[in-house]
């Protein structure tokens, strides 16, 4: 990290991290909220989610930012859709060669990373006007913060619901339900994943004051 | 006749786009300060989705499917281009969107500036793509069937944003507690009228 300076240097640092509080795209940018709820059910397809997302938006973010200059404003959304559709495709093929459970459990949440509005708007806002490392980072980051709201949501609707993580029956080892405790069949609907997120934005702005909305 | 009037009562209700697939979610957010900007977009909503949905399933049909390029020679049967699905839709609906935009601004310049700045944002609207996908997935049979499906999409997402709307312009009056005011009261109660909507579920139709 020391001998490229300016590789890392704490601007590019802050591209990096901002995403994954004060910045975080879903709960501070309201942006990718389609896919994000309907799939953290288990924490498996969260994660797998999260890492195509990543890969999706790192790599285009970095293409549309080495095509910025050649792009015409006025196409420019048929130039990016296309370029996000050929990434996605290539992780849809990917996810069904190497993990097809997975892929039939996301279904068409999959394709929906196209619209998925991270990517839009970090293309929109940043790609197109900056160079092709702080793109990188830029997606990067804000994919981490996406997987991160994401894998929380996925914990708790997890355990809580089905009392496993991971597929791994973590309540039925700590002998909980043998105490009376019965799995919240609640959590595993999707208004509760709507709900994990509103106590999430409560917990992390009663943190960050300055973040609080005025109505 | 009475199969696409199930659909149609089916996607509005127990396949809420909003509720239950959570499609649309970004622009739902964004645009429902006020009841009247969120029938604007409500509206486009259902436009763009009757019309998209049935021309992507005359895709699927005479191009994607396997073997559907069959009626251009009986040498293509195998052909199967279901990989170009993603960039085939998403390209209708780009063109499509500019489409409507021009027709409108053409015939009903009224309409054209109330709905006028949301046509472009639907074009990335997942509730559009994803009434697309959905069809694709559950294997409709006819095109009335998928333009019903398409149409009651589109209603149960202007019905859910229209409520919500309504609400929020109410809460701004309540002592809600500061980190949850605007975002995080906005999901709780979208999860709190999910619920409401989930007692549809046990309709079968």
């Amino acid at each position: 990290m020391n001998d490229k300076e300016p590789l890392f240097s704490s601007k590019n640092m802050k591209l990096l991290k901002g995403p994954l509080n004060k910045d975080n795209p879903i709960t501070v940018q309201v942006l990718g909220i389609c896919s994000a709820l309907a799939i953290t059910v288990n924490l498996k397809p969260s994660v797998v989610m999260a890492i195509a997302v990543l890969a999706v938006l790192a790599v285009s973010n970095v293409v549309i930012s080495l095509l910025r200059k050649y792009i015409p404003p006025r196409i420019r959304i048929i130039v990016q859709l296309t370029v996000i559709a050929s990434m996605v495709i290539l992780v849809d093929l990917i996810l069904k060669a190497f993990a097809y459970d997975i892929s039939k459990q996301l279904s068409v949440f999959v394709g929906l990373i196209i619209t998925n509005c991270i990517i839009m708007g970090r293309l929109e806002a940043f790609a197109m006007a900056n160079k092709p490392w702080q793109s990188f980072l830029d997606g990067v980051g804000n994919a981490a913060g996406y997987g991160i709201i994401l894998i929380i949501v996925a914990f708790f609707r997890e355990l809580l619901g089905s009392g496993t993580l991971w597929d791994y029956p973590v309540f039925e080892k700590l002998g909980i339900y043998n105490s009376g405790y019965s799995d919240n069949g609640l959590m595993i609907l999707p208004p509760m994943a709507l709900v994990t997120v509103g106590i999430i934005i409560w917990v992390q702005r009663s943190k960050n004051r300055d973040l609080i909305e005025t109505h | 006749m009475e199969n696409i009037v199930n659909i149609f009562v089916k996607s509005v209700f127990i396949d809420n786009m909003i509720f239950a697939y959570f499609l649309g979610m970004c622009s739902y957010l964004a645009v429902s300060k006020t009841v009247k900007t969120s029938v604007g977009l409500g509206i486009a909503v259902i436009f763009v989705l009757g019309i998209t949905v049935p021309i992507n399933y005359l895709m699927e049909i005479y191009i994607l499917k396997e073997g559907a390029l069959i009626w251009i020679s009986g040498k293509l049967a195998d052909v199967d281009l279901s990989f170009l699905t993603f960039i085939m839709f998403i390209a209708v609906i780009a063109s499509m969107v500019q489409l409507v935009e021009m027709i409108i601004e053409k015939f009903s310049p009224t309409l054209y500036n109330n709905l006028g700045i949301f046509l472009p944002l639907i074009a990335v609207n997942c509730a559009i793509l994803g009434g697309s996908l959905f069809m694709q997935q559950r294997e409709y049979n006819s095109i009335l069937e998928a333009t019903s499906f398409g149409l009651g999409s589109g209603v149960g997402w202007f019905l859910a944003i229209v409520g919500i709307a309504a609400i929020r312009e109410k809460i701004r009056y309540s002592n809600v507690p500061d980190p949850l005011k605007g975002l995080g009261i906005t999901f709780i109660i979208t999860g709190l009228m999910g619920i409401a909507f989930m007692s549809f579920m046990g309709i079968k139709l």
